[in-house]
């Protein structure tokens, strides 16, 4: 079935499909006759499957002849023999059809209906799914049918397991026994059927399996794709985990009304806090859903429980999230205040499978409040901030302290839970990752080095969660510099996985992370305070991602990058300024993390392809933009134009804007601009009246 | 034999061509030259089809290995009578040439045996086996005679050592994945060989070997290839099927070119899936390869040629003066004449006692006998009531030079049969085992080392006593035995496994002749390959150089060639489902 060329239709096929088509329409226009007037006689019905046998792909006489199964169970004459025969009729009826198609979707679905009704033996099944899956193996309508069966039927998975097998035994580039295997497996997981499978016990079987498959045929995509099934099965945990929080475990917080005021804090736990509230952010290692203030408990002195309102940060609007954030009201006092949060001491937090959060962790930090000393003629006077390199200067720390970015010392909230249990995962991986290195010292092999590459970083982020530091970040940014040489049909996906590296590297240890942190001119005199700015401006990245370790940022400098989106940049809630100029995002929509982002002030856009294209690729980050009810805001008709500038912009607090170097930048836009958001001071380096 | 009945006389007495000895080269011309339109008379001397390609019950193939042992001093001819000497022909004799020597047949089990000796039917010239894909195959179902035939698969090949083990030899993508003793190295660079095959097979550009490739040995383009020794010997000796030590050019000059090489694993890759319901590469005829020879007398019968079976011939008439062939005189006394004449490779011609040749004779006589090929070919047949094997009937199991022992320089290759093809009683099998080499002690060995790993060898109860057979003492027998166990006893096999006990056996060195067309065309005697292909290539070359103007089977003889191929081929080539 696979893998034969079509081949042209010769004259006389044409003059008998004519023919076939003349008889079709004649039996069709009967058939609609009887459908429209409910005639369910038997002769009515042996029409219908007349016309099914020669076109099974007729839905509509499929659903006929269902409506006519219902018209006769319905008969007050009707007894458990007759129904059967009348169901064994259908089930012929099928088969015959399938015979002339056995990709007919209606054909399956009518049998499954049949089955379902539960008056058939459904042994025969099996049998007939033997015959259609020797015919065609890879047949995703037998095999979608044979799972229908085998549950129906209460078929032990581990069968149905022995089943494929025997399929691949047969051709292993048969991909749908392959799928179903990776199904069953997943089931009886779940399941923990018996107690013995584990996934550790199992996996190790199937990695064994899948390598001969494999090396056998480096070429065949089957066995890669169950590989990539059994990775994705190694490395991700069951549970829910929290691995980053801001404020972060055991850290001084400074909470500074105003930007001016810096004294000697550290600049990385500083934060102004002008609207009365600070954020605290959980980052979890998968999205979950249920986190409230039940589920997390917080203790402190000028704040009660029970008012904290957790929010997901994601931008389709689910209940479901990997980073949450709560906005804690500033205590009123001057006295430092500590706060203790537990998460996951009741167990409502669960992963979209289904697994509850269940290592319960509590981490805790102290608040200290400036007072405030407003000094308006400050505020109202925005100050431009240039991105530019004379701006910046490495940051050197003061003191002779160390250790000063809080995101790493507190991952240890990630402590020991899985770190025995995830033994196996690593050694799993070790051996992978052997193999892999073989393979591809026999042969070149553009998967293979993908494959590697992912293995690698796996091992990498499994066995070195706290360590700081990724021993093989080099060697995998090599591969990936490799693939982009090597196919280049598939360079943007490589050139993606490399940029996340490259950030994992970055991020990965506080030494690699300090060497991109700098200082905005001389601070002390400078309008926006003292805090650090993360510059990550020219490494070419494509993608961005590893923010569990950036929590804490509030300047980042993306420019001179290749981004068309910023997906997942909402959980730097305390991003305060952010350029992203010089790089290639295509609409307003790719901003839409930025939505989230309650703190930002500063924004440069500047030199991107804002309005080049006409298709909008990255629409699908925007929560339903086209039901979004505009409100009357939007009386004027120039709005109207820019609605999506009005969806992105309005919510958002900014001061300063730059837009310049985008088509969509005109001067009508930039009018438009200005009528949005009424805080603007600066618009592309102009101050606004 | 049995009594011979009178002969009755043949009519006509003229034909165009007179095939003597029913083996399968001289059938397939027959059946070539009827379809030809020639008129064929083709005699055979034994009372059954097929001579030396023949499949015979098990009590009758110690004395037809017999007859063909010895060389009785020919019966000279009757002495030319005034009357034939006024029609101006001489006769030349014509003698049984031995065939078969060192003949052993033991049997461990005499009372079993001989319960069923009717129920074997044992190829004289075993192991043999086709092809799925092969030229073989191709001539039958071009010609048509699978009408006549019914095959089933052979269902694996094995690589044997001298520790009793088999190994699966991983011929084919799935055999490779499937594969529990390859290592995963093994496995990529195994199946990376394949496509590379399969790649310059397709004319693939990129993938083309060098022609300066081609002509290197195959085993130096495997070595190039990286390929480690047990793949190595896996495509040389179970795939590309080579009969001698590759790695040994010392030992011999019969290197397999890589063109070669890449045509037999060609003709392997083609052969694996050719038919639906045969699982390999390989094909076995059931009731025995004696049908082979049968399908294609019937076939020829179908187009007119005359068959006389029981017939020996005496004698050769030829022209007095031009020394030129003209026809035979049989053992009836009748002379038939024929412008052409095929003789079996076992004859041999011989001058009449006491009269000498014609000068123009004299001059042909060096050119009367059959050439020599060299070496032999040594046979053995085993009857066992376990399979080596468990859960695995038919198969073919190869032992590639030096994996028995040091000296061993051709490949060694049995084939088990087993009752589902028609040929032992239920619960029986039978072992076919074969080799070249240089001389029956050789041939001995080799044989023996086989049998000595795979089975448990008991003493000789009996050994058959016929007077053509030269018996064997016991000692003598178990002096070879013994030495051979030596060199195979490194390592003892699985004490866990009980090997199957030997119930018959026969062992008998066969000699090698090749077809000639000369003063006499004669036809070749069973080689030591495989399959019948390049018997079936000699009997082409020996029709063509006979009938240079006919064409051998041509099209128009097979109407339903194309149905046979595609459809009915199926189910005829494999018939079982």
């Amino acid at each position: 079935m696979h893998g034969r060329p079509r081949k042209a239709s010769k004259p006389e096929d044409e003059a008998a499909s004519i023919t076939k088509a003349q008889k079709l329409r004649a039996l069709q226009t009967q058939f609609f006759s009887f459908h429209h007037s409910k005639i369910y006689t038997k002769e009515a019905v042996e029409l219908s499957a007349k016309l099914l046998e020669i076109n099974p792909e007729s839905y509509t006489a499929w659903n006929y002849r269902k409506l006519a199964v219902e018209h006769y169970l319905s008969q007050p004459d009707c007894n458990p023999e007759s129904v059967k025969s009348l169901l064994d009729d259908e089930l012929r009826v099928v088969e015959s059809a399938l015979r002339q198609n056995f990709k007919s979707y209606g054909a399956w679905h009518h049998r499954k209906w049949v089955l379902s009704k539960g008056h058939s033996s459904v042994d025969l099944e099996l049998r007939l799914l033997d015959k259609f899956q020797k015919a065609d193996s890879r047949n995703f309508h037998a095999w979608n049918y044979r799972r229908f069966v085998a549950e129906l039927m209460n078929r032990s998975e581990k069968d149905e397991i022995k089943y494929t097998e025997d399929m691949i035994y047969t051709n292993f580039s048969n991909y749908s026994a392959w799928h179903n295997r990776s199904v069953l497996l997943s089931s009886l997981l779940e399941k923990k059927a018996e107690g013995f499978l584990l996934k550790e016990n199992l996996l190790p079987e199937e990695y064994e399996f899948i390598h001969q498959a494999i090396f056998t045929d480096p070429d065949d995509q089957s066995g890669w794709f169950y590989h990539l099934w059994l990775l994705d099965q190694t490395v991700t945990t069951d549970h829910p985990l929290l691995v980053s929080t801001w404020p972060a475990h055991g850290s001084d917080v400074f909470l500074v009304g105003d930007r001016c005021q810096n004294g000697s804090f550290s600049p990385f736990t500083t934060v102004l806090s002008d609207s009365g509230s600070f954020p605290i952010v959980l980052y979890f290692n998968q999205p979950v859903k249920g986190v409230s203030s039940s589920t997390v408990i917080i203790e402190c002195g000028f704040n009660k429980n029970e008012e904290l309102l957790w929010e997901p940060l994601s931008v389709s609007n689910s209940q479901t999230a990997q980073v949450w954030v709560a906005h804690l009201k500033c205590p009123t006092s001057e006295h430092d205040s500590s706060v203790e949060i537990s998460v996951g001491y009741s167990k409502e937090i669960v992963s979209p499978r289904g697994s509850q959060y269940s290592h319960p962790s509590t981490f805790s930090f102290k608040v200290h409040v400036q007072p405030v000393e407003r000094d308006s003629s400050r505020v109202s006077v925005a100050e431009n901030i240039l991105w530019r390199e004379e701006n910046f200067k490495v940051y050197r720390a003061q003191s002779e302290e160390s250790i000063p970015i809080p995101s790493f010392d507190q991952l240890c909230i990630k402590n020991g839970h899985e770190s025995t249990a995830s033994n196996w995962r690593t050694e799993a991986l070790a051996k992978e990752v052997e193999c892999f290195r073989e393979l591809l010292s026999l042969m070149d092999c553009k998967i293979g080095k993908l494959t590697l590459a992912r293995l690698l970083m796996a091992y990498d982020v499994m066995s070195f969660p706290f360590a700081n530091k990724l021993v093989h970040s080099e060697e995998v940014l090599e591969l990936y510099n490799d693939l982009m040489k090597l196919d280049p049909t598939h360079h943007r996906y490589y050139k993606d996985e490399h940029s996340l590296v490259l950030l994992r590297k970055m991020t990965s240890s506080e030494e690699s992370l300090l060497q991109h942190c700098f200082q905005y001119k001389d601070s002390v005199s400078s309008a926006i305070g003292n805090p650090i700015c993360l510059r990550l401006n020219n490494l070419s990245l494509s993608r961005i991602r590893a923010f569990e370790r950036l929590l804490w940022v509030q300047m980042l400098d993306l420019s001179h990058n290749e981004l068309e989106s910023i997906e997942g940049l909402e959980a730097m809630q305390l991003l305060y300024g952010l350029s992203l100029g010089n790089n290639k995002l295509r609409s307003l929509t790719a901003l839409e993390p930025l939505r989230k982002l309650k703190s930002l002030r500063v924004l440069d856009i500047s030199y991107n392809q804002i309005g080049d294209h006409s298709i909008d690729t990255t629409r699908y980050l925007c929560s339903s933009p086209l039901s979004h009810s505009v409100g009357s805001e939007l009386n004027d008709v120039a709005l109207i134009n820019y609605w999506e500038a009005f969806y992105m912009f309005k919510d958002l607090n900014l001061t300063q804007l730059d837009i310049v170097g985008n088509t969509i930048a005109d001067e009508k836009f930039k009018s438009v601009l200005v009528k949005i958001m009424p805080l603007l001071k600066r618009l592309n380096g102009e101050l606004l009246d | 034999m049995d009594d011979i009945p009178p002969y009755p006389p043949i009519d006509p007495t003229t034909f165009d061509l007179i095939v003597i000895g029913t083996g399968l080269p001289e059938s397939v011309i027959a059946a070539a030259a009827s379809t030809a339109s020639k008129s064929v008379l083709h005699l055979d001397p034994n009372p059954f089809y097929g001579s030396h390609f023949s499949s015979l019950p098990l009590a009758d193939l110690p004395s037809f290995l017999s007859s063909h042992s010895t060389s009785p001093s020919p019966p000279p001819p009757r002495s030319a009578s005034s009357e034939e000497e006024h029609r101006d022909f001489s006769l030349l004799g014509l003698a049984a040439r031995p065939i078969y020597s060192s003949i052993d047949i033991s049997s461990f089990s005499p009372d079993l045996i001989d319960q069923f000796s009717r129920k074997f039917i044992l190829d004289v010239a075993g192991p043999r086996v086709f092809f799925c894909a092969d030229k073989s195959i191709e001539l039958i179902l071009n010609t048509g005679a699978n009408q006549y035939m019914e095959f089933k698969s052979i269902d694996a090949t094995f690589v044997g050592d001298s520790k009793g083990n088999l190994l699966n030899v991983p011929d084919s993508r799935a055999a490779i994945f499937k594969d529990k003793s390859l290592g995963l190295m093994e496995k990529n660079l195994l199946m990376r060989f394949f496509k590379l095959v399969q790649g310059h097979l397709a004319d693939e550009q990129d993938v083309k070997i060098s022609d300066e490739d081609l002509q290197s040995p195959f085993v130096d383009f495997l070595n190039k290839m990286g390929l480690p020794p047990k793949i190595k010997s896996f495509i040389l000796y179970a795939i590309a099927m080579a009969d001698y030590d590759q790695e040994d050019t010392g030992v011999s000059g019969d290197l397999l070119k890589t063109k070669d090489g890449i045509d037999r694993l060609a003709l392997y890759n083609a052969s694996i899936g050719r038919f639906q319901n045969a699982s390999g590469a390989l094909l076995y005829p059931i009731y025995g390869q004696g049908e082979l020879s049968q399908a294609f007398c019937r076939r020829a019968a179908v187009k007119g040629c005359v068959y006389v079976l029981r017939m020996p011939v005496t004698a050769l008439l030829v022209d007095k003066d031009t020394g030129c062939y003209k026809g035979v005189r049989l053992a009836s006394g009748q002379d038939i004449f024929s412008q052409k004449l095929i003789l079996d490779p076992t004859f041999k011609v011989t001058l009449p006692s006491g009269s000498s040749p014609s000068p123009p004779l004299q001059a042909k006589l060096p050119f009367c006998s059959p050439k020599d090929d060299r070496g032999k070919v040594v046979r053995g047949i085993c009857i066992t009531k376990t399979s080596l094997k468990p859960d695995m009937s038919n198969f073919l199991v190869v032992y590639p030079p030096r994996s028995l022992f040091p000296e061993q320089v051709t490949s060694i290759r049995l084939l088990q049969i087993a009752s589902n093809l028609a040929v032992c009683p239920p619960g029986m099998f039978v072992l076919y085992i074969s080799s070249l080499c240089n001389d029956d002690d050789q041939g001995k060995k080799l044989i023996h080392a086989v049998t000595n790993t795979l089975l448990t060898v008991p003493p000789p109860i009996n050994s058959e006593s016929n007077a053509a057979v030269q018996i064997k003492t016991a000692e003598s027998g178990c002096a070879v035995q013994d030495e051979t166990a030596q060199s195979g006893s490194t390592g003892p096999s699985d004490p866990g496994e009980e090997k199957p006990t030997l119930l018959w056996s026969a062992l008998y060195s066969q000699e090698l002749t090749l077809g000639q067309v000369d003063f006499i065309c004669s036809t070749p005697m069973p080689d030591g390959k495989l399959n019948y292909d390049d018997l079936i290539e000699a009997a082409v070359k020996l029709f063509k150089e006979i009938y240079p103007e006919d064409e051998f089977f041509p099209q128009t003889s097979s109407e339903n060639h194309e149905d046979v191929d595609d459809g009915d081929g199926d189910g005829d080539a494999s018939p079982e489902t």
